[in-house]
């Protein structure tokens, strides 16, 4: 089991209230990410979770067991660190078996579970070399083995992809959405990229300055953000926010249309404008397009329309596709 | 800066350099040299450099005085002593204020390195005549007290920025693992700090061994360590150049070589991490 | 940042580094303080309030100006010739010379000999009038041997000084200087920066903070100069060579005038604390870094 459910929990660090009250239940098994930017405060929630850090006031329960003031070892959970936290000096075995040695296991159950974890995650040729050899990828394997040999309650990750280069870390996310999918372990991951949240989460908690802005899944926060942030924060290239006239027509403060949602002509459309940068991915071109009434936009089409710098064009948003915003910057 | 120069300004700057290094080493050398000729041989006008007859029999003589490796001992004894001291005192001190930082860590480290600002002279007399009343004057055991305070300072600021280097995501870890602290400092923090510890260690004991303030002034004979022993050939009556080298050279050799192996570590430990 | 539970473990830990350090400093020197208002000798068991009286005595001794005097010349030769001496070997040994580990250890190796041999070495058999090297070099040229200890007693002194701490000059600076950014240097020769103008305007703003530290830290150490006077010329002839440390030791150790040494230790406080100061806000800047 793993549920693990948050009430009134907040932080306060000296004056800084990092987190002034957050709400928030998980269900046993699921996939949940911690999306927000820098200083959102998705780390130190994770770290109230764990037990890393003190809470100063609501109550944290696992299980439906009050583990507030539990020390973070008593919790049963497991954490994988952003820098991965490997023991340098212990051999890849050894970094894997210091949880069941720590838990008093003995040595024959803990060579089983070192061998099957290794196998698990490919580490069985690697598991006499130290963290110093081994490639970033395989570190964040160790760290993972080492938390998955104790059988946790749940999995904490601390953005652990972060320090890998980009092809890595796709592979990396495919590894760590299969171990999910084999384990039904709850997982909580933090990250501050809104494509590893989207990629894998089963809900994802948007987090801005301590507060939770939406909970959901990609899909509904993709196509239902209760607010500005949201709808600028999920989607990349991120939804184009149109202001003033425009928007009022629509009897909105903001209107936001993501770029894949709008339509591209040569001879007539709702915007005029003209192709400033376009990018040409092969799969999509991306065009930044400076209009006349609705400021620059940035529309996603086919990887082989053939724009350019300078060309005149016209655009037309799907009526369907346009999120509307009141004063407050909430979704109407 | 891997460039290549010219070979005859490498040559240039080569003799520059090793001239003025042999300059500056010759006192070294020349006591060295010294402490292998015969007494005569020492006092040679024009001095010999080479070719006198090389003999050990300094060395024989000052192996033979009956204190001579009292007085090593007592070195050893003061220096190690301590070191080890300050080290358990100052490795959970050092620990705490590494990765448990308080709004008064800044402080109170700062304040411990004010304790080396005060000059020794200052509480010399408090110091000889609390020795004096409790008998602690030239007992290597007085010695090490006051080795140990002078020393804790230096100890907790070079483990402090030993400890800094250690990312706390793996003392964090370790804690998530399972680990008490007892265990989290004993399996995790140690070996990762064996380095630091010993070039920490080595310092110390370089530091005390040639410390020459309260070892001249609280010992006389009994505790007296090799630098107040080897003060003791300052009268002027004695001539013993060779048995003086001798001495000297075997004072001074062990720290030599700990000296060059701490190079790096020194300069971090004497500027208090101001410079590394 | 963590846990209530441990920083309140970390208190327990820090507790016992502290307040020894705590009753280390203050109880001797409250202590020296309150022998500094006392009539007390060795010599008289009677002790009495004497006020400023030791203050006073300590002050105008002749001996006590000479004292000052002989301290700032001796701190003030030995740093001129460490940082001068010490920018120019690092700088030597920075270049790409052969050797260049030899080198290192060879000139560093005078910080590891202690006081009361360096002192002993440099007395007998370099500056022996008679038989010392220094006396058969100017025999070499022509020139009458120099006693040194007795004519120029204070000079020798700061030589032999500043030969030990000529190698910690050396180091820091060196270490400094290796740790300048190789690619600043470059970029500095891309813009036309000619060898003079890239060690005044990037070599030496980058070593002006060693610097500072080692004049500062030479300055704390170098205040408390004592083990190679005693052995060489024991502050004389007369006070020629005496330093406010050694005038204190003499006041203390050998008329045992308590009262008047603990006045005497005071000052040495407060001259410390004055450099102390500097040092403190250099380091503790470092700190916040």
């Amino acid at each position: 089991m793993g549920s693990i459910r948050l009430n009134k929990v907040s932080k306060i660090f000296g004056e800084m209230k990092v987190i002034p009250s957050i709400d928030l239940e998980i269900e046993n098994g699921e996939f949940v990410v911690f999306v927000g930017p820098s200083g959102c405060g998705k780390s130190t929630l994770l770290r109230l979770i764990a037990g890393l850090e003190d809470t100063s006031g609501g109550r944290i329960e696992i299980d439906g067991k009050d583990v507030t003031s539990e020390a973070p070892a008593k919790r049963g959970l497991a954490m994988v660190f952003q820098s991965y936290a490997l023991y340098p000096h212990m051999t890849v075995r050894k970094n894997i078996a210091f949880p069941l040695k720590m838990a008093g296991e003995e040595q024959a159950v803990i060579d089983r579970k070192v061998a099957e974890a290794a196998k698990v995650l490919n580490l069985t040729d690697y598991l006499e070399r130290k963290p110093g050899q081994l490639s970033g990828g395989q570190r964040q394997r160790v760290a993972i083995g080492r938390a998955i040999v104790r059988q946790p309650t749940a999995f904490l990750f601390d953005e652990p992809l972060s320090n890998l280069d980009a092809a890595l870390r796709v592979t990396m996310r495919l590894e760590i959405s299969e171990l999910h999918q084999q384990l039904g372990t709850t997982m909580i991951y933090v990250t501050h990229d809104q494509v590893e949240a989207m990629t894998m989460a089963d809900k994802i908690v948007v987090l801005n300055r301590g507060n939770v802005e939406q909970v959901g899944s990609p899909l509904e926060l993709y196509s239902r953000p209760r607010n500005l942030f949201v709808a600028g924060f999920i989607g990349s290239p991120k939804m184009n926010l149109i202001e003033g006239a425009e928007a009022a027509k629509l009897g909105a403060k903001t209107i936001g249309i993501r770029p894949e949602h709008i339509a591209v002509s040569t001879t007539d459309g709702a915007w005029k404008g003209t192709v400033g940068v376009a990018e040409h991915l092969g799969s999509d071109t991306f065009c930044h397009v400076h209009t006349e009434t609705a400021g620059t936009l940035t529309l996603r089409t086919a990887g082989d329309a053939m724009l350019k710098h300078g060309d005149t064009i016209y655009l037309t948003p799907d009526d369907r596709r346009i999120h509307k915003f009141n004063n407050e910057g909430l979704a109407v | 800066m891997a460039r290549s120069v010219s070979t005859s300004r490498r040559v240039t700057f080569t003799v520059i350099a090793w001239v003025i290094a042999l300059i500056l080493f010759f006192p070294i050398l020349w006591t060295i040299i010294t402490s292998f000729k015969s007494e005569g041989d020492a006092i040679a006008f024009p001095p010999v450099f080479l070719n006198f007859h090389w003999t050990l029999d300094s060395y024989r003589e000052v192996q033979e005085r009956s204190d001579y490796l009292l007085h090593v001992w007592n070195s050893a004894a003061i220096s190690f002593g301590s070191t080890l001291i300050a080290l358990l005192i100052s490795i959970p001190a050092a620990w705490a204020m590494a990765f448990n930082p308080g709004k008064r860590t800044k402080d109170i480290l700062m304040w411990m390195l004010s304790t080396k600002m005060m000059p020794a002279v200052a509480v010399l007399v408090p110091f000889y005549l609390a020795f004096k009343n409790l008998g602690l004057l030239d007992t290597k055991l007085g010695l090490i007290i006051i080795l140990t305070m002078m020393n804790l300072p230096i100890i907790v600021w070079m483990l402090y920025s030993y400890f800094k280097e250690i990312p706390g995501e793996i003392l964090e870890a370790a804690r998530m693992d399972g680990a008490t602290l007892g265990k989290e400092i004993v399996y995790v923090l140690a070996p990762m700090a064996v380095p630091g510890i010993a070039s920490t260690v080595l310092l110390n004991i370089i530091l005390s061994w040639n410390e020459a303030f309260w070892t001249l002034n609280l010992s006389a004979s009994q505790a007296a360590p090799l630098s107040t022993f080897i003060a003791s050939y300052s009268s002027p009556e004695g001539l013993f150049w060779a048995k003086l080298s001798a001495a000297s050279t075997l004072a001074i050799a062990p720290i030599l070589v700990m000296g060059w192996f701490s190079q790096k570590q020194l300069v971090r430990g004497l500027t208090f991490g101001a410079v590394k | 940042m963590a846990t209530m539970q441990m920083r309140t473990t970390a208190r327990a830990m820090m507790a016992p580094a502290v307040i020894l350090l705590l009753v280390w400093m203050v109880v001797p020197l409250a202590a020296t303080l309150y022998y500094s208002f006392q009539n007390y000798t060795l010599l008289n068991p009677v002790i009495s309030f004497a006020g400023l009286d030791n203050y006073y005595y300590f002050i105008t001794d002749p001996a006590f100006a000479s004292a000052v005097l002989n301290t700032i010349y001796l701190v003030g030769g030995v740093l001129l010739i460490t940082v001068i001496g010490g920018l120019f070997l690092a700088l030597l040994i920075d270049q790409p010379i052969f050797g260049q580990g030899i080198v290192r250890i060879l000139v560093i190796s005078p910080f590891f000999v202690m006081p009361t041999v360096a002192a002993l070495v440099w007395k007998n058999m370099l500056m022996n009038p008679i038989y010392g090297i220094f006396a058969w070099l100017f025999s070499l040229v022509g020139l009458p041997p120099v006693d040194f200890l007795a004519q120029i007693p204070l000079l020798s002194i700061i030589l032999i000084v500043a030969w030990q701490w000529l190698p910690f000059a050396t180091l820091i600076l060196l270490t400094a200087l290796q740790s300048l950014d190789g690619e600043q240097m470059e970029a500095a020769e891309m813009d036309g920066a000619g060898v003079v103008s890239r060690f005044i305007y990037l070599v030496l703003p980058h070593l002006s903070r060693a610097i500072t530290v080692v004049i500062l830290i030479e300055t704390i150490f170098l205040l408390g100069v004592f083990a190679e006077i005693l052995v060489t010329t024991n502050g004389g002839p007369g006070t020629a060579s005496t330093n406010l440390p050694f005038l204190v030791y003499t006041q203390a150790l050998l008329n045992f005038d308590v009262g008047s040494a603990s006045a005497g230790g005071i000052i040495a406080v407060v001259v410390a604390n004055i450099v102390a100061f500097f040092l403190m806000r250099i380091i503790g800047k470092n700190l916040e870094a």
